[in-house]
Order: C-alpha cells, then sequence, then structure tokens
C-alpha cells in the first residue's frame, strides 16, 4: 500500500470517527428534549422545563464539538481526497451544499434563540426552537447519509465527457433505495445513544441519591426511548440493510460473515476469528442455516463465499470488518437485552429501587457510541476496495499532491487537536453533570 | 448559467465576510476595548447569539463552491492544504474560545479563554486576507489543474510563490485591520458606556491605516497582476465598484464623529462588500489564475459542473437561500439592541 494512500485513508478515518462521536448523541437527544419540553408545555409541568433545560446545557456543548468536527470534513473531500472530490463532485457536491443551506443554516440560527432566548422569547418559540433543531440535526444527517449512499451504490448519474460523474436525475439522488434504509438505521442507532445516555445520567442521580425526582424522569424517557429504538435497530432497518447488503454488495456480505466458502443452508457465526491465511474461522460458534434464512428467506439457500470472487473484489481488511460488524450486531442484541428488562421493571414500579439494574444502565452509556462507530467501520470497510462502488477504486481518489509528509503533518495536529477537546468535554460534561438540574 | 453561479458564490462569500468579519473583528479588539471578566462577557455577549450562525455561510460558500466548479473545489482546497487545515485548528480554537468561557466560573480560566478568542480571531483574518491574496496573485497549476503551495518560499511574487509573501502577507495585514475596524464598528453599535468609547476609539486609529494598506494593496495588485484592469476596460460600469469602496471609506470616520454607529456599520459592510466584488469583478471568468501558464488557468468553464446540476441546482439553492434569509432577519431582529450589564437569559 502507497503510504500517501494509507495516511490520507486514516486522516479521513480518524477526523470522522471522532467527529461521529458527537453528531450522534445531539441527533439522539434532540428528540428527548422536544419531549421534555412538549410534556412541559402541555401538562404545564416545570419539571420537564428544568429537565429540559439541563439537557440544553450538555447538548449545547455536544453540539458545539460537533460543528467544530464537523467543519474539516466538509474540507477533507478537496484537501485530502481531490481526484475523488472532482470525480464525483457532479453528484455529491448537490447533496453536500444541499445540507449548507437546508440544514446548518436552520440549526444555527435556533439554536442561538434555544439556548439564549428562554426568558426573552416565551415557552412557545421556545418549544418551537427546540423543535427546529431537532429537524435541522436530523435533515443534516439525511444528506450526508445520501452522499455516502451514492457511494456505497452509486445512482442517477452518467459519466461525462471528462471522465467525472453527472447528475441525471435529482430525485434518484435523494431517494436511493439505499440512502433511506441507512438512515433510519443511522437514526435511530443515534436515538440508542442519546436514550442510552440519557436513562445513565438518570441511574447515576438515583443510585447517588442526589437529583433524584430528576434522575427518575430521565430513567423514564430514556429507557422508553432505548427500547424502541434498540428494536427497530433490528427489525425491520438492520434486516433491511442486511438485505442491502446481499443483493449489491455479495463480497462485502461473505467478507463481513467471515464465509470463506459457499455454503448451502449457511451457518450464522456468533463468534469466531476470522483467519485470512487458512481462509477458515477459528474457533466459531454458530446457528445452523442462520444465514441463509436471514438473507433469502430460506433455510437451505445458498449463500456465495468469498472464494466465488475475484481476490482484487475482496474487502481489503476482512478482520477488521469481520468484528465490526459483530461487535454492532452483538451490542445491539444486549441493548435490546437491558432494554427490555429495565422496561418491564419500570412497567412494574420496581426499578427505581433495583439497584443491580441501575448500575447496568449506568455503565451501559458507552457502548452504544462503540456500536455506533463499529457499524460505521461496517459499512465503510464494506465498500472497499471501491471509494465509489464499482466505479472508481479507492486508490485513485486521494490527493496525489499532498505527500505523505503533509498528511502525516496534519494528521498528527488532528490527534493532539482532539485530545485537548476530549479532555474538555469530559471536564465540562462531568461539571455539569456534577451540577445537576438546578432547582 | 456558468456566469450566474459565479455570482451567486461571490455573493455567498461576501455575506461569510461581512456577517462573520465583524465577530473576527470582535474577537480582535476584544482584549482592548474591554477590560476584566464583565466588559469582556458583554463583547462576547454582542456576537454570542450569531457568530455560528455567521460562519455557516462559510460551509454553505464551500458547499456551492464544490456543487458549481468541482474541479476548483478538488484542486484549491487540495493545492492550499497546509493552510487550509491550519485556518480548520484556528476555527476550532475559536469556537471553543467563545461557547466554553462561560461555563467555568474561574478568572484563570476565563484568562485562557480570552486570549485563545483573540489569538485565533487575528490569526484567521490574517489567513483570509491572505487567501484572497493567493487567489488574486494566481497559484503554479500543473497542466493536470492541480498544484501543491508551500507556505513560504523566498516571500517574492514569482512563478513558484509560497502562500505567504509580500503580497498576500499586505492582503492579509489588510484584511486584519479592516475587520477590526469592521468589528469596532459592531461592537460600538452594540454596547454603551466605556466598551462603546473605546471600540470608537479602535475605529478612529485603525481608519487611517486602512485606507493606506487599501491603497497601497490596489497599486500592489495591478503591479503583480496587470490583467486584472481588462474587465474595467472592457466594462466600464464597473468603476462604481471602487466608487463605493472609497465612498465608505470615507463616510466611516464621518458617521463615527456624528455618533452614528450603526451608519458606520454599514459603511465598512459596504467598503468589504465592495472589496470582495472588485475582486471577483476583476476576477471574472478566471477562478483560479496559473502563475506557471495561463492555458492551465481554471476559469468557469472549465471548472463547472453538468447543466443538468446546475439548473436543479438553482431551485433547491433559491428555495435555501430565501429561507435562510428568513431565519437571519427573525434571529438579527430577536436580539437587536444594545448588550447591557444585567444578564439577558
Amino acid at each position: 500500500m502507497d503510504s500517501a494512500l494509507a495516511i490520507h485513508r486514516l486522516h479521513f478515518a480518524f477526523t470522522i470517527t471522532y467527529h461521529y462521536l458527537f453528531p450522534q448523541l445531539t441527533m439522539g437527544l434532540a428528540p428527548l428534549i422536544v419531549i421534555c419540553k412538549a410534556i412541559a408545555f402541555w401538562r404545564g409541568d416545570e419539571r420537564y422545563n428544568k429537565a429540559a433545560r439541563f439537557w440544553a446545557k450538555i447538548f449545547g456543548i455536544n453540539f458545539l464539538f460537533g460543528v467544530i468536527t464537523g467543519i474539516p470534513m466538509e474540507f477533507q473531500f478537496g484537501t485530502n481526497w481531490a481526484r475523488f472530490a472532482h470525480y464525483s463532485g457532479g453528484v455529491i457536491a448537490t447533496s453536500l451544499a444541499m445540507e449548507g443551506v437546508f440544514a446548518f443554516f436552520l440549526e444555527s440560527s435556533f439554536l442561538g434563540i434555544f439556548l439564549y432566548g428562554e426568558r426573552r422569547f416565551g415557552p412557545k418559540l421556545h418549544l418551537l426552537a427546540s423543535m427546529m433543531i431537532f429537524v435541522g440535526s436530523w435533515l443534516s444527517g439525511y444528506f450526508i447519509i445520501v452522499t455516502d449512499a451514492w457511494m456505497q451504490h452509486p445512482v442517477g448519474f452518467e459519466v461525462a465527457a471528462d471522465g467525472s460523474a453527472h447528475l441525471t436525475s435529482f430525485w434518484s439522488l435523494l431517494t436511493n433505495e439505499w440512502a433511506l434504509w441507512q438512515y433510519v438505521h443511522n437514526m435511530f442507532g443515534a436515538c440508542v445513544t442519546g436514550a442510552f445516555f440519557m436513562a445513565a445520567v438518570g441511574a447515576y442521580y438515583v443510585l447517588a441519591r442526589k437529583q433524584e425526582e430528576f434522575g427518575r424522569v430521565f430513567l423514564r424517557i430514556g429507557i422508553i426511548a432505548a427500547l424502541i429504538a434498540s428494536i427497530v435497530q433490528l427489525f425491520p432497518t438492520g434486516d433491511r440493510n442486511g438485505q442491502l447488503v446481499t443483493q449489491y454488495q455479495p463480497v462485502t456480505l461473505a467478507a463481513m460473515e467471515g464465509l470463506f466458502k459457499t455454503e448451502t443452508g449457511a451457518s450464522i457465526v456468533l463468534i469466531g476469528q476470522p483467519n485470512t491465511q487458512t481462509q477458515t474461522l477459528d474457533n466459531p460458534i454458530y446457528i445452523p442455516n442462520a444465514l441463509s434464512f436471514l438473507t433469502y428467506r430460506h433455510w437451505e439457500a445458498r449463500v456465495s463465499g468469498l472464494n466465488e470472487f475475484p481476490k482484487d473484489q475482496w474487502p481489503d481488511n476482512i478482520p477488521l470488518l469481520y468484528y465490526s460488524y459483530h461487535i454492532m450486531v452483538g451490542l445491539g442484541t444486549i441493548f435490546i437485552g437491558i432494554a427490555v428488562v429495565a422496561a418491564s421493571l419500570l412497567s412494574r414500579r420496581r426499578l427505581f429501587e433495583t439497584r443491580w439494574m441501575l448500575w447496568i444502565v449506568m455503565l451501559s452509556f458507552p457502548f452504544p457510541f462503540i456500536a455506533n462507530t463499529a457499524g460505521w467501520l461496517t459499512a465503510e470497510l464494506g465498500r472497499q476496495p471501491w471509494l465509489v462502488y464499482g466505479l472508481m477504486r479507492t486508490e485513485a481518489g486521494f490527493s496525489h499532491n499532498v505527500s505523505a509528509g503533509n498528511g502525516l503533518f496534519t494528521l498528527l495536529g488532528f490527534m493532539g487537536m482532539y485530545t485537548v477537546l476530549s479532555i474538555l468535554f469530559l471536564l465540562l460534561v462531568w461539571h455539569d453533570l456534577n451540577h445537576g438540574v438546578e432547582d | 448559467m456558468e456566469t450566474l453561479w459565479f455570482i451567486l458564490v461571490a455573493l455567498m462569500l461576501t455575506a461569510y465576510v461581512v456577517l462573520d468579519g465583524f465577530d473576527l473583528g470582535a474577537g480582535v479588539i476584544s482584549l482592548f476595548v474591554a477590560k476584566g471578566h464583565g466588559e469582556r462577557s458583554i463583547v462576547l455577549r454582542t456576537i454570542g447569539p450569531v457568530w455560528d450562525g455567521n460562519e455557516v455561510w462559510l460551509l454553505a460558500s464551500g458547499g456551492a463552491l464544490y456543487f458549481a466548479f468541482p474541479m476548483l473545489y478538488a484542486s484549491g482546497f487540495s493545492g492550499f492544504y497546509l493552510p487550509l487545515m491550519i485556518v480548520l485548528w484556528l476555527l476550532m480554537l475559536r469556537g471553543i474560545g467563545i461557547e466554553l468561557r462561560s461555563h467555568v466560573q474561574d478568572p484563570l480560566w476565563w484568562s485562557a479563554f480570552d486570549f485563545i478568542f483573540f489569538a485565533s480571531s487575528l490569526l484567521l483574518a490574517v489567513f483570509f486576507g491572505a487567501a484572497i491574496g493567493n487567489v488574486m496573485r494566481g497559484v503554479p497549476l500543473g497542466p493536470d489543474g492541480y498544484f501543491f503551495e508551500a507556505l513560504w518560499t523566498n516571500f517574492r511574487v514569482g512563478p513558484n510563490p509560497g502562500i505567504l509573501d509580500w503580497y498576500t502577507t499586505m492582503t492579509g495585514l489588510l484584511a486584519l485591520v479592516a475587520l477590526s475596524v469592521h468589528g469596532a464598528h459592531y461592537v460600538a453599535a452594540k454596547t454603551e458606556g466605556t466598551i462603546n468609547s473605546r471600540s470608537r476609539r479602535c475605529a478612529a486609529i485603525a481608519w487611517p491605516v486602512l485606507v493606506a494598506l487599501t491603497i497601497a494593496s490596489l497599486i500592489a495588485t495591478v503591479s503583480v497582476r496587470p490583467l486584472v484592469l481588462e474587465n474595467f476596460r472592457l466594462h466600464p460600469w464597473g468603476w462604481i465598484i471602487p466608487i463605493v469602496v472609497a465612498g465608505a471609506l470615507i463616510m466611516m470616520p464621518v458617521w463615527l464623529s456624528r455618533g452614528r454607529d450603526s451608519a458606520a456599520f454599514l459603511s465598512s459592510a459596504a467598503y468589504l462588500a465592495g472589496m470582495l466584488g472588485g475582486a471577483a469583478f476583476a476576477s471574472y471568468p478566471v477562478l483560479l489564475s496559473a502563475t506557471t501558464d495561463p492555458s492551465y488557468s481554471l476559469t468557469i468553464y472549465n471548472a463547472r459542473t453538468g447543466d443538468y446540476s446546475l439548473r436543479v441546482g438553482l431551485i433547491w439553492w433559491i428555495a435555501g437561500i430565501v429561507l435562510a434569509i428568513g431565519y437571519f432577519t427573525f434571529v438579527y431582529a430577536a436580539f437587536r439592541g444594545k448588550v447591557r450589564g444585567e444578564r439577558i437569559l
């Protein structure tokens, strides 16, 4: 692997992975804050207004970090991936530019009102502002997913005389089948993060016996949202995404599942280590025939293994792809388990006294971040060796005029900057959590 | 169609410079016009609800530029790799400088964040000025439409220049002074008492420097790239732009002396818009000129995207911008008036 290519890949992977830690919480908390504001408004319950104000503080910090780590993403198509930017600009610049004019203006305008103007503008406008931020952040997500979906499953374009892709159908781009299912899966993934985060803070307050009243409010909203979101992640959205991969990227499916050889009645592997030397799985634990059923809805269906595809079409990091996918699915299953148990305790009014469950909920909050990250790693590693699936290979897309040395310089710069940002973020959120909800 | 998109992108960039310009300028002057915690938080509160929205114009113009002229985006962003990355780091520092200051009640914390806000605003102003200087001077484009510029070479304007040479350093300083004056007008218009009078004095002191640098940089531009006069010769109505710039420059101290801070602010906005409009007018139809061989220059014709995209783009762009202008009008109207000592929260 050419080292400039490796640096540019790592550059984008590092900055986007770090960036997405923030928007997933923004997009996950936004609807929950709207729910708090709405309950406060219609029931006239001041507790929910205080809860919303508390979450707005954390939301504000988180939003800021999302914005400042997001700006580099918009730049890096051009800076580090110039040949890709030129090739695909005729298509994906549409969705990226639309994000700017439709989502960013909306979010940033109403964020000012939401964070600075509750007293000045009154409850109605403040509720509206919280809704607008919700809409803006979710719109923003849609345009990004449309962009990624085009790289996964290109539609609505033609290759022009100069060799670059030009848009031929605006609606096909925006309603790409891949984008719709990926979007729902991604957004409910964000909801899982937001819901577990809120529930974990609630569990902490109840366990620590401080602000217990608010801790119960957070637990109630968080657990119900976690239950809904984590089930939607499995079915229908996770299932539909799997079917799309089966249909359009069969080699990716084989690599994700660690299926080196074609099988009829293929089994699904729960645990096991892919061995690329022997092209087998070490120490596998599996459920017979399950993969055939999940992909083709038929227990004896034939699932193509990696052996059916030429090696130059294989994703270039099969073990990492395999682990990312299994971590995502494994954690997703555990989330459903936690949410079901916690919700049933909640419905029997026993959750707030069941300390072992509160401990589990409190310690659960980092895992949705890991699951969402693993999910994105699955999608993007699975796309390899293509940058635009079937059209442009990854090694053809990076900025050949930016040397490995310059790329490494800025990559190290970002690592240093993001270390500082992480410390500040944790410090401030911890500060706000300790400060608690103001009475 | 490509001419229309050239105008639209230029307008968005101008909107960015006029809007984010005043909050950058407010950062540059913040350490001088406001002393102590109370005054500095007032300066921050004059821009608090709007700076993020202003910065979105940078992202939106970047997006529109990529949309309409993908080759310019690919070539320019990779060629200006190092300065752009530094700009990104400065934008990050500035964001946390503004927003995180009030989260902790500690004098040392406040001082640190005041300095971050000041230094990042100052350096950003210089970098943006140098960026415009680079575009005006031209870059060493190769036959494939790509280039890579080091941060500096020998500080001379030659066929193989660096990001910083004497010319772009001058445009960087011009931007710094211009945005400081613009920011001082804004802070003056939004405050009362000592901050107001210090801001007015700041603007008054910087004004002669601004006039001198403006004249010097215009002369330098004509000597570095004589072709800039060509469009003025072909389309004499273009001379209205320098007249606007001169008028706006003259009116700044006039309005200030009459105590009309808002009018002075509008004058500096007109000055910035005139300078950028003039640069765009003089460059058209070239987007990025080559110092190597003029035939390598990127123009609106060889860097543009497909017809269909541009046509459809016009529809969603107009819808989006009308909405954005609506939000901005609403937010600025909602937060109009002076920022006073007591908390408005």
